[in-house]
């Protein structure tokens, strides 16, 4: 094949738009960085002993790895897959021991005096192309075996316990957002859905402590009325059984409002007692009524109902047993139940201050006070978000958070037009990561969710987290580049 | 197929969930940034330390240029909570000569919402105040070793002499009711509290300056905001330049010591208040410094309450030193010529009603009766008045507002307008008020006794005073002040105009003439001092509440007066006791500068008089 004309069929067919948010993300990114740790004197943007000089440099060596990324046959990622994927996991376990101790984890491997590496960043890229190389396997079909569910939870979980070990628990639960992916190949929602009511459940479940229903926590007995209609809701939605459902949901209110009149009158009835009693009474009345029609109903049922109670009662030996005191204090800070300003809240507080301070404008490029004189924590890298929230308001924050909206649509759109596997997975590997990044990063900064250390995508200071997403990235339009080249087979 | 097809469908769930978290958290930062407007002013109080600078308070001098109320600087341990980090307690509390349970305390205080309302963390709060130079001293040496901490320089007041703490009021740290009344003040500010320290605040306190600094997380102060452009120089308070003679207030506070009573001396010419005595009185210096607060309630609870100002505040009944009033209105009013006598057989007796009145001639003229203080001739003028003048005013009600009229005209009935807070306007009723008590059923008899200063007739010193220095000038009086001129400022137009009854000059004449007499001739003899033509009436008020009071009311030369004053010693008996010598020594003091020999006896008498219980 001609190069010159293989290299023109090449920068035809390269995703522009992805290129070009790319390119507004960066350099919007360094302007944060300046304008984060502009310290009142005039240093230059392109100061080299400043972050955003640094940054810029590496922003210069990333666009070079872009472009070395799309000179390379795409089939070299394919074909090497596996291999680099090994590569990053003797790597991270390398790191565990040779790592540069920083702030309690080893995470970073000094090259030179220099240059740090963050090997995590990496092994994000390495992971989505083991995971795409899996799929793409001849007549690999997740569903259809139980061992292809090992495998691929395999490729998945190897890296997240390397990097636990590293103790670096944030960039490990980058990793759960490969669920996505697996659930867009096939793995039954349900697996989504009982993550969202476990979610639920446990926030529910840990806020509301303080106050009593039926001599038990709020919180649990919320949760217990919860389940109950959660069996109402599957007698009549998936067993699709009304008359069941509908005797069902009469006797808990029924029976809730005869304890609800005894406990006025003073005789409280233990909530433990009463909530397991009834839904254990409609679990038996839906065997009895339903179990020689509707068999794998009523197991579903049946199992579900005993797997939240369970997971109810682990919340709360959890929370208070297995999770160490600082690590409760920040789950407790996000729901709001504490208010610990100069410790754990410290850094989101600030940095509400920061961003609520910027009004609907902002206050102007480097004019940003909460940021400048260091009232953020960590603000050019985690905390970055800030910046734009204090300099440019809610005009900007929204832009960003449009600009992140469209890069992440943009990819899953490149991911469904891939004609084959490898190239699909790969990209809804790449849309997973930016969503987790994206949604905890601001999440956090936001005070919507606890302060897990992982940065903004583009924007954070840091070489490897750029060069991470920019590798992530530009394979990806490689492969999207590529796709015509080779139809499936 | 099919299959793929349906797990394709599966990127809307992906894309959905996208789209609500990107949805919620837009919603939460609108919230944050657009509705909250909470965070703009949390940023501000985090990055800009808004530094006042206090400017010097305005001096007081007396009317002679003396200094007597001064500035003395003092040092307060300011900190900002949240920035005080874990510090040597032990090295802190040596520096202050205090205890760890001292400090401890100060802490949990300063902490208590309920005394300390304005508390925040990131706001500068008072830990101590008014710091000995000696313990600034050893403090500030250290002060790097206590972040968070820092010292700032007030300046309190000091009285060059233990006088006038009535006239010249106190300054006191700002209530939160100061602080919603006015926005100039913000926490720990001072401001004039009683005197003219209150009445003049806006003038002595001048214009507070503001430096903004740039602070950062760690407390740092990174320098000035914008270079200071927005920064403000304070302006300093303006001297004030009082009307009191601070020796003559002294030598009248030394009069009245061991009285409870009041001494005003006004100059009739300008209105200005020479003296202003209330006595019990209290030195102005226990009202500055740490102690002021122990010692403020102490001096609420005292017996004789000598916070309250009598001399403005205290309303007597005015007694035979409201007579020259009456002759005046009789004479104007045409009730009475020079020549008009009324029969007094020791007393006025009328329809069964008899006031008591002492040995004199009779029937007796308006002078003698000025000279005698004859009761009886005062109360027949009055009959005369509203009782036979149905001709002239129709009924009753109408003369008695023509009299009220002419009274309230003289100063009497509402306040005078002095430049001191808390001034009492005295009362004078009018003829709907006797309408009401007594049901419409009312004649002279009934309220004879008003002309004769008692029944329901009160006044203030200050407006007793103020009839003197009328007389004095023959018919004006400018409204009495304390405060004779602000530095680069004029005082106040009402304290440069004359006030001129309707009332005609040659009827002040008399009056005086019959004051005159009453020196010379009557019952204020022990008046006359030095050769200088005296005039005067004393006054033998009673109460209902014990003994009577002592007043007496002068101006003096009888030509050309310098000064009139009104002395009222409560309880203490007749007006010639007590009244006339002490209102005598103070016109003798305030003319001369010092007693004649000839009446040190006395003096050294009223100096040691004990009429307080």
């Amino acid at each position: 094949m001609d190069s010159s004309r293989g290299n023109q069929s090449l920068f035809q067919n390269i995703d522009w738009l992805t290129v070009i948010l790319y390119l507004v993300l960066v350099v919007t990114g360094v302007f944060c960085i300046y304008a984060a740790s502009y310290d009142f004197d005039d240093a230059s943007i392109f100061d080299f002993n400043e972050f955003s000089g640094k940054q810029l440099t590496w922003i210069g060596l990333a666009f070079v790895i872009g472009l070395v990324i799309l000179l390379i046959d795409w089939r070299v990622y394919e074909t090497y897959a596996y291999p680099i994927y090994i590569l990053l996991v003797i790597i991270l376990f390398l790191t565990i021991f040779i790592g540069t101790p920083i702030k309690g984890s080893r995470s970073w491997i000094a090259i030179g005096s220099t240059i740090r590496l963050q090997p995590a960043e990496f092994a994000k890229f390495a992971t989505a192309l083991a995971l795409a190389k899996l799929f793409n396997s001849y007549n690999f079909v997740l569903n259809q075996k139980a061992s292809n569910y090992y495998r691929a939870l395999l490729i998945i979980f190897l890296p997240v316990l390397l990097i636990i070990a590293q103790r670096e628990t944030g960039s490990a639960l980058v990793y759960f957002s490969l669920f996505l992916v697996l659930y867009r190949e096939g793995m039954s929602g349900i697996v989504l859905l009982a993550a969202l009511f476990a979610v639920t459940f446990f926030v529910v479940a840990v806020k509301f402590t303080d106050t009593l229903l039926l001599g038990i926590p709020m919180g649990e007995a919320a949760v217990l009325i919860m389940i109950m209609m959660l069996i109402v809701g599957m007698v009549a939605i998936y067993a699709k059984n009304a008359l069941v459902a509908r005797n069902i949901f009469l006797g808990f209110v029924g029976s809730g409002i005869i304890v609800a009149a005894f406990a006025f009158f003073g005789l409280v009835l233990n909530g433990y007692v009463y909530f397991l009693v009834m839904i254990t009474a409609a679990l038996v009345y839906c065997f009895i009524t339903m179990w020689q029609v509707k068999t794998r109903q009523v197991t579903f049922i049946i199992s579900a109902t005993v797997v939240s109670v369970v997971f109810l009662f682990l919340v709360n030996f959890g929370f208070n047993s297995v999770l160490e005191p600082h690590q409760q204090l920040r789950i407790k800070v996000v729901l709001g139940i504490e208010d610990d300003l100069r410790g754990a809240g410290y850094n989101v507080n600030q940095s509400k201050i920061a961003i609520g301070s910027g009004g609907l404008y902002g206050k102007g490029f480097l004019n940003g006070t909460q940021t400048k004189l260091k009232y953020v924590p960590e603000q050019h890298t985690d905390f970055i978000f800030c910046t734009i929230g204090e300099e440019r308001g809610f005009i900007g924050t929204a832009a960003v958070i449009a600009a992140f909206l469209f890069l992440i649509l943009r990819i899953i759109r490149i991911a469904e037009r891939q004609p084959r596997a490898f190239g699909r997975v790969y990209a809804y590997c790449v849309a997973s990561y930016l969503i987790f990044h994206f949604a905890v990063n601001i999440g956090m900064v936001i005070g919507l969710c606890p302060v897990i250390g992982i940065p903004l995508p583009f924007f954070s200071y840091g070489g490897s987290s750029l060069w991470g997403f920019t590798i992530l990235l530009f394979v990806l339009l490689r492969i999207d580049a590529g796709r015509r080249d080779n139809p499936a087979y | 197929m099919r299959k793929d097809y349906i797990l394709e469908k599966r990127k809307y769930v992906i894309i959905a969930l996208l789209l609500i978290v990107a949805g919620i958290y837009l919603v939460r930062l609108f919230n944050l940034q657009v509705l909250d407007n909470k965070y703009k002013d949390v940023a501000d109080s985090n990055a800009y330390l808004k530094k006042a600078i206090y400017p010097s308070r305005g001096h007081i001098l007396d009317r002679n240029d003396s200094l007597i109320v001064y500035n003395k600087p003092t040092y307060d341990i300011m900190l900002v909570p949240r920035d005080v980090q874990e510090f040597d307690t032990a090295d802190f509390c040596n520096a202050l000569n205090i205890t760890r349970d001292d400090l401890i305390k100060r802490f949990e205080d300063m902490r208590d919402k309920k005394n300390n309302p304005n508390y925040s963390a990131y706001t500068p709060q008072k830990l101590f105040t008014h710091l000995p130079p000696e313990e600034y001293g050893r403090l500030q040496e250290k002060l790097h070793r206590f972040p968070g901490f820092y010292i700032q320089k007030r300046n309190i007041r000091q009285y060059a002499c233990n006088a006038g703490a009535n006239v010249l009021g106190n300054i006191r740290e700002v209530s939160q009711k100061d602080i919603e009344r006015d926005p100039y003040y913000s926490p720990g500010d001072y401001c004039g509290d009683l005197g003219i320290e209150r009445s003049y605040e806006e003038v002595l306190r001048g214009e507070k300056g503001l430096e903004i600094l740039i602070r950062d997380a760690h407390g740092k102060i990174q320098g000035k905001y914008d270079n200071g452009a927005h920064d403000l120089s304070p302006v300093p308070g303006k001297n004030l330049k009082l009307s009191i003679d601070i020796n003559l207030q002294a030598y009248g506070e030394k009069l009245m010591a061991g009285k409870v009573g009041a001494i005003v001396a006004i100059e009739p010419e300008t209105g200005e208040i020479l003296a202003l005595v209330s006595s019990p009185n209290y030195d102005p210096n226990l009202l500055v410094g740490r102690d002021r607060g122990k010692n403020y309630s102490q001096l609420v609870k005292a017996p004789h309450k000598p916070l309250f100002d009598r001399s403005i505040m205290g309303a007597y009944p005015p007694g035979s030193t409201f007579k020259p009033s009456q002759g005046l209105i009789l004479r104007q009013e045409g009730i009475v010529s020079l020549s008009t006598a009324f029969p007094c057989h020791r007393g006025f007796i009328s329809g069964g009603l008899r006031v008591g009145c002492h040995r004199h001639e009779s029937p007796i003229t308006l002078k003698p009766a000025l000279r005698t203080s004859c009761n009886a001739y005062f109360c027949w003028g009055l009959k005369n008045m509203l009782d036979n003048n149905k001709k002239r005013y129709g009924t009753i009600d109408n003369a008695f507002e023509t009299w009220k009229k002419h009274i309230v005209s003289l100063g009497y009935g509402y306040k005078l307008g002095v430049d001191l807070p808390g001034e009492n306007r005295g009362f004078i009723p009018n003829a709907k008020f006797y309408n009401k008590v007594y049901n419409n059923h009312w004649s002279a008899n009934t309220i004879i006794s008003i002309s004769i200063g008692q029944g329901e007739v009160t006044a203030t010193p200050l407006q007793i005073a103020n009839l003197s220095a009328t007389i004095a000038n023959r018919g004006w009086f400018i409204t009495p002040h304390v405060v004779k001129e602000i530095q680069g400022d004029t005082i106040r137009k009402e304290y440069r105009e004359k006030r001129i009854p309707k009332i005609k000059r040659q009827y002040f004449e008399e009056v005086a003439e019959g004051m005159r007499m009453a020196v010379t001739g009557g019952t204020c003899k022990r008046a006359q001092f030095r050769g200088v033509e005296v005039c005067g009436k004393t006054g033998t008020a009673e109460n209902p509440h014990g003994r009577d009071h002592s007043a007496f009311i002068g101006f003096a030369p009888y030509h050309e007066p310098k000064i009139a004053v009104c002395a009222y010693i409560e309880n203490a008996g007749f007006g010639a006791t007590y009244g006339v010598p002490i209102g005598s020594l103070m016109m003798e003091k305030y003319l001369f500068g010092s007693i004649s020999p000839e009446r040190k006896g006395m003096e050294a008498s009223m100096f040691n008089a004990r009429t307080a219980r």
